[in-house]
């Protein structure tokens, strides 16, 4: 993991660059004035706000990161469709489950989005992280950390923990490298 | 107007609003608040989506191109895990019931017990 | 034709809200009524963004984009309430 940015005027390339597109989505337009102005803000804003924030693990496989996006995109038109038929379909035939899943990824940042992405894919919603962050005890070694989600219809709960593993964490761990 | 194009437009708005409506379906009709959520994080972010394209179709065939509506998309797939993760948090902490078959049951109580005996700060 | 359908999404996502009441009146709990206002925000942006499509005007964008980041930052702020007693420590 790597935390020092490469530049020291571009503390937050990604975060930057985000918000020139939230800057240029706003106006409308692509004129030379709109994309200056918006390049100023987007160079202003995270240096600006960079000491109000914890120092964050930086994106090193971009790539990586993208193919990442657009996997959980679709993931989340599939799961759509299953949540859909699960909804309209008797009621007793659903199984609800909680289910705890190990977590080998330590940093809050790299966590934050796995439980974001579990909340928006195939029936579960994140529910829970502990032991939580403000139990921890600063210069002990990590314990083992939980994910507790609430499934809608369990089938296996092996093989769910292992596609959760498998499919999103191992990626997120290639993405941030820790 | 194009035809093919307003065929788009309606597919798009006819998408999202069923999502939208299986969304608060699954509000209404679920047993227990766990199983509600699931209806309104998935189903309705998508359902808007889909009617956010729509619009996207519309006003870019009518006029000049539209694509701020993104935004707006952007902004709900965003928050809706964080308000799900706060609402379920939430219910964790007030102890609400889980209907009678929920497996795992014993997975929720070191979530729960880590809460209430929160040492306090120095 | 796109008058119809927009009028048949109209009646969907009215239905969707009636039903969001429903559950808002019925409770039983806090956390299930913070639900369905949420639920409820969500699907009157979408009503916004309806009734600009029929008036054929893009302004409605704002007051949808203004909706959302306010319904956001309330269901967050009414649940950190509950949770802890208090909104900023």
């Amino acid at each position: 993991m790597r935390f020092k940015p490469k530049y020291r005027w571009l503390p937050t390339p990604y975060r930057s660059m985000l918000l020139l597109i939230v800057w240029l989505l706003l106006n409308q337009s692509v004129e030379a004035v709109h994309v200056f102005f918006g390049i100023i803000l987007a160079l202003l804003i995270p240096m600006l706000t960079l000491r109000f924030r914890d120092p964050q693990p930086l994106i090193e496989r971009p790539l990586l990161a993208l193919r990442y996006i657009l996997r959980v995109f679709a993931d989340i038109i599939t799961a759509n469709a299953q949540v859909a038929v699960l909804i309209l379909g008797p009621k007793r035939r659903l199984n609800p489950a909680f289910v705890r899943v190990p977590l080998d990824l330590q940093h809050e940042l790299p966590i934050t989005i796995l439980a974001s992405t579990v909340s928006m894919t195939p029936g579960t919603v994140s529910a829970e992280i502990y032991p939580s962050a403000e139990l921890l005890v600063p210069g002990e070694p990590l314990p083992q950390r939980w994910l507790l989600i609430h499934v809608l219809n369990m089938g296996d709960e092996a093989e769910l923990i292992a596609s959760i593993k498998q499919r999103y964490e191992a990626p997120l761990k290639e993405i941030f490298q820790c | 107007m194009q035809h093919w194009m307003e065929w788009a437009v309606a597919f798009f708005l006819l998408l999202g609003g069923s999502f939208v409506l299986i969304g608060s379906i699954g509000l209404s009709r679920m047993p227990d608040f766990f199983m509600r959520l699931h209806g309104p994080t998935k189903a309705t972010t998508l359902g808007m989506g889909g009617i956010l394209l729509g619009s996207i179709f519309f006003f870019s065939i009518s006029g000049d191109v539209s694509v701020h509506e993104l935004l707006i998309t952007i902004f709900l797939l965003i928050t809706a895990p964080i308000s799900a993760h706060m609402l379920i948090k939430t219910a964790l902490h007030h102890k609400l019931k889980a209907i009678e078959k929920t497996a795992g049951l014993e997975n929720i109580h070191p979530a729960q017990q880590k809460q209430h005996d929160r040492q306090p700060k120095p | 034709m796109l008058d119809n359908v927009i009028m048949l999404v109209f009646a969907m996502i009215s239905v969707a809200l009636l039903l969001n009441l429903w559950r808002l009146l019925r409770g039983p709990s806090l956390p299930d009524r913070i639900l369905a206002l949420d639920t409820m925000y969500i699907n009157s942006i979408a009503l916004i963004i309806l009734y600009g499509l029929l008036m054929g005007s893009p302004l409605y964008f704002e007051a949808a984009l203004l909706i959302a980041m306010l319904g956001f930052v309330s269901t967050v702020a009414v649940c950190k309430f509950l949770l802890r007693g208090d909104i900023i420590e």
